[in-house]
């Protein structure tokens, strides 16, 4: 379907229009022609839902860079679905919002096109087949989140968050990358779905363990799983709107996305379970101990993200342990993990993107999300209070909403661990895990209680608010209305969902299990007093304990192990390398241009020249070559006496013209070698740079007699002699031996093959078209890059710009 | 830097245009014989260069009122435009054909899309040339 391809460059094109309408319309309606864009991209791929649920999939290949393998592949599935509903679902729900949260004098074109261009970005990674395209669009998500971060640039902190998540997840993504090319190397496919048919024979090859764990590495960052976590709470510096969309319910489930695709291609290893499950589940417990702590309450909201990223995360390690064995009825008990994990994800978006936009709704209204100076709103914004019961009700896992469904599982799962008999998984393994389940959730419940006792009910405060609390406008609760709606609607026909959104994902997920009964279980709300309603009941009753008691025991947050933390980690390294950096450039970095030539041509001796001495390549071979013509020998020697007398010549101009007799002696060599098109090209460029030698000459310095030492005189000149006879002899080895066959008669038949009679620009233009494309690019940058560096440089006296 | 050279600024005047035709020439002429979008990008950029060294800046921005940069730019999008136009058509990124045609004045010419390609070529060797002259030159 080509139309699935072109929904990905929809929100690319809108960006690219954003600009010219945000001029002519300085509004915020502006807002109304973006949302258009994900509400019609919803609708468009609701509208396959049917058909996906009916075992469909949809593909659609443009050939790209085909001899590469690197195709424009794309997929649609369950598991995509889900995805792209959420990116476009929320995001239509977000801009929605955003048009009333934003004031008018932000550069609102600039917000959108970043939303814009990430949204496109989020599609392009969960509905490429092809890993190097969904590396690009992975990458792309990264950078229009440091865009969206640094939204308000002039704050210090926001442009400290944006570095470090760009930092952590772009470092990520590189380690993905080096995964998927050693993936490539075994498999010798860049399709994922080629992937998953042949790994089977590839799993004891020595690539295989590091190709896993550097996609886990990828997946890790991006998702803001333990260690790389820090960088989600101070990407809270974003816009409400952005942090709701990119960094609870999109952007940070690309990693979990990431997992799930893969699960496929290393689900069933030892290694992949324990990491996935372990890192999951320790996400989970350090996110909520650090959730509870919190008095602002955008922070608490991204530690939480973090703890229930986290379990998403272990539920598809646990789920990954079905496919160690292939089908059996047996095995398909554990891939209910997997479908907990889908269902909790699209739980999550719905109750966390409802929270982040209460949240924002408070701030918005009374100027703090301070929770030490919040207090009794429920009587002033009775809505907004509603919706964050609902919301944090459902992220504690109480019914009647659809937390308590997917939590049940959840629990569920982790006690079905107890009876795994593989990986060795022994009796404490399998009982550890239920415990740190139930302590995280325990934090959970608390944390969520805060959210709604501490903001809306106690004592109100209102001297130590900036503004009187009002009710927010309309247009800002109906966004998160309806994700309130979803989070009740979910609860009381959560087998909707089942059968349409998670079995057609749960057969992406496991491809050998399609079609087997159990697949895709039944959810019900009430399953009888089973340990897993225990476990809840447990929650509840402990955690309201503690709630209660939060100000006798906050008291260890201060114990010094929790003080440590990784932030003063990250930003020592950060100054360390910052520090070790400019100390080894400013050792080398002289400013002396002659130094520099120094490096480049000792290291070009050492390479070349040492590659050849090493090799033993000199074997010169003279006899197939043509007698010198006297006409030759007449213009090598004006060269070299040209190059002769430039070491010689008193005055810059002179120099300048030797220098020129040299490049046009060599435009007449061209000539008499026939190679017209080179001759005319060396010709032009003389000429330009001659013109630009002329411009610079006026500010260059008096050309004085150099003085230096002997020895250095001598040090020079035994370099420039190397360097020459490196080349000369290079020349002669290269002329002498012909190791491969000439290429030049593919590019002979360049009449029929591209319909052109000169081969030169047949070449140019049709054969290797993507070099000369590339290189026309590059000389755009350079060009660009002179302009700033001349035009935009500091005067002297001026401040500073960089921080 | 006052130039008042009139010898100069008249042979300009006439030269200029040969340089320019020659340079429209040797574009035209890629695809058969010697030229192309390279070198006829440096010899146009070469007549822009001799007009700003004969007159001044400001002279010649009166006649000549592009945007170099801008220039350059267009150049770009159009080189990497035709290559996405390929893929519209169902072939392989930067894939490139050609055909005769029976135009008015020249008879049956071949047209190429190579030479769209081409002439972004031209356009950011020209634009990037232009630019980066006029960019140290006024750098006083």
């Amino acid at each position: 379907m080509l139309a699935i391809t072109i929904a990905i460059f929809i929100p690319f094109l809108a960006a690219l229009l954003v600009p010219f309408i945000y001029k002519r319309v300085q509004s915020r309606s502006i807002g109304w022609f973006v949302m258009s864009v994900p509400l019609a991209l919803f609708i468009y791929l609701a509208s396959f839902i049917p058909a996906v649920a009916g075992g469909k999939t949809y593909i659609h290949t443009i050939k790209w860079i085909d001899s590469a393998g690197i195709n424009f592949t794309t997929y649609l599935d369950g598991l995509s679905m889900i995805f792209g509903l959420l990116i476009t679902g929320v995001g239509s729900l977000v801009i929605l919002y955003s048009i009333y949260y934003l004031s008018e004098r932000e550069a609102l074109g600039r917000f959108y096109v970043y939303l814009l261009m990430f949204m496109g970005s989020m599609l392009g990674v969960i509905l490429s087949d092809n890993i190097m395209v969904l590396y690009v669009f992975w990458e792309l998500t990264s950078i229009s989140s440091f865009l969206l971060i640094a939204f308000w640039y002039h704050r210090k902190k926001s442009r400290y968050g944006a570095q470090k998540s760009m930092l952590i997840t772009v470092s990520g993504g590189v380690g993905m990358l080096a995964g998927f090319i050693m993936l490539y190397t075994m498999t010798g496919s860049y399709s994922v779905r080629e992937i998953i048919e042949t790994i089977g024979q590839y799993t004891n090859e020595s690539l295989f363990l590091p190709a896993m764990l550097l996609v886990l590495l990828g997946a890790f960052t991006k998702s803001a799983q333990f260690p790389f976590h820090i960088w989600l709470p101070d990407a809270m510096e974003a816009p409400t709107p952005v942090s709701a969309y990119l960094h609870s319910a999109t952007m940070v489930k690309a990693g979990i996305y990431l997992v799930a695709r893969f699960t496929p291609v290393f689900g069933g290893e030892a290694v992949w379970f324990y990491t996935v499950t372990g890192v999951g589940i320790f996400t989970l417990f350090w996110g909520s101990v650090n959730a509870v702590r919190q008095t602002d309450l955008k922070a608490l909201l991204a530690y939480s993200t973090i703890s229930q990223l986290g379990l998403i995360m272990s539920l598809f390690g646990l789920g990954s342990a079905a496919l160690n064995e292939g089908y059996s009825a047996d095995s398909v008990i554990y891939t209910q993990a997997t479908f907990a994990a889908l269902f909790h994800l699209i739980n999550h978006s719905t109750f966390k993107g409802a929270l982040f936009m209460v949240v924002g709704i408070v701030d918005h209204q009374v100027g703090t999300r301070d929770i030490r100076r919040l207090g009794g709103l429920m009587t002033l914004m009775p809505v907004t209070f509603t919706i964050a019961v609902i919301g944090s009700f459902s992220m504690a896992g109480l019914p009647p909403f659809n937390g308590f469904l997917s939590k049940e599982m959840f629990f569920e799962s982790v006690l079905n661990v107890r009876n795994l008999d593989i990986f060795a998984m022994g009796p404490l393994m399998g009982s550890l895990l239920p415990v740190v389940a139930w302590v995280a959730s325990v934090l959970t419940f608390v944390y969520s209680m805060i959210i709604v006792f501490q903001t809306f009910l106690g004592k109100h405060q209102p001297d130590r608010l900036d503004r009187k609390a009002f009710e927010a406008p309309v247009g800002m609760l109906i966004a998160p209305s309806i994700l309130a709606l979803f989070v009740v609607g979910i609860f009381f026909f959560p087998n909707v969902v089942g059968t349409y959104l998670l079995g057609p994902a749960m057969t992406a997920v496991y491809p050998p299990f399609e079609g087997a009964e159990g697949l895709v279980p039944h959810i019900a709300a009430w399953h009888g007093f089973n340990a897993p309603i225990m476990m809840t009941i447990g929650v509840i009753a402990v955690g309201a304990l503690l709630y209660i008691y939060l100000r006798y025991w906050r008291g260890i947050y201060s114990l010094a192990p929790m003080r440590w933390n990784l932030d003063s980690m990250y930003n020592g390294l950060l100054t360390q390398t910052e520090k070790t950096s400019s100390f080894l450039t400013r050792t080398y970095m002289t400013g002396y241009l002659r130094d520099y030539l120094v490096y480049i041509f000792v290291f070009f001796i050492l390479t070349v020249g040492g590659g050849l001495l090493w090799t033993g390549g000199f074997s010169i071979d003279l006899s197939n070559d043509a007698p010198m013509t006297i006409s030759e020998y007449i213009i090598i020697f004006v060269m070299m006496g040209a190059s002769i007398a430039i070491i010689f010549a008193k005055s810059r101009m002179t120099a300048i013209l030797l220098n020129g007799v040299l490049g046009y002696s060599i435009a007449i060599l061209f000539v008499v070698f026939r190679a017209p098109d080179l001759a005319l090209t060396q010709i032009i460029v003389e000429t330009v740079t001659t013109a630009l030698f002329l411009l610079c000459f006026y500010f260059l310095p008096e050309w004085s007699k150099e003085k230096s030492t002997r020895s250095l005189k001598v040090f020079k000149g035994i370099i420039a002699i190397s360097v020459g006879t490196v080349v000369t002899v290079l020349a002669l080895v290269v002329q002498g031996n012909k190791m491969f066959e000439s290429i030049s008669v593919y590019f002979e038949n360049a009449y029929e093959l591209a319909g052109g009679k000169n081969i030169v620009n047949t070449i140019l233009g049709d054969f290797r078209a993507f070099d000369t494309m590339l290189e026309v690019v590059v000389l755009f940058i350079a060009g660009i890059g002179v302009f700033t560096l001349i035009k935009l440089k500091a005067g002297k006296g001026d401040e500073d710009v960089e921080d | 830097m006052k130039i008042n050279d009139v010898i100069l600024q008249t042979v300009t005047k006439i030269v200029v245009f040969i340089i320019l035709t020659f340079g429209v020439e040797l574009f035209l002429s890629g695809h058969y014989n010697p030229g192309g979008g390279f070198i006829g990008g440096l010899v146009l950029s070469s007549a822009f260069v001799l007009l700003y060294l004969v007159f001044d800046i400001e002279t010649v921005h009166k006649g000549i009122p592009f945007d170099f940069k801008k220039v350059a730019a267009f150049g770009v999008l159009l080189a990497v435009g035709t290559g996405l136009g390929s893929v519209l058509f169902g072939a392989s990124f930067l894939t490139q054909t050609a055909s005769y045609f029976n135009l008015p004045v020249f008879g049956a010419t071949e047209l190429s899309t190579v030479m769209l390609f081409e002439a972004g070529v031209a356009l950011t060797v020209v634009g990037v040339v232009v630019t980066i002259i006029l960019s140290i030159s006024e750098d006083v």
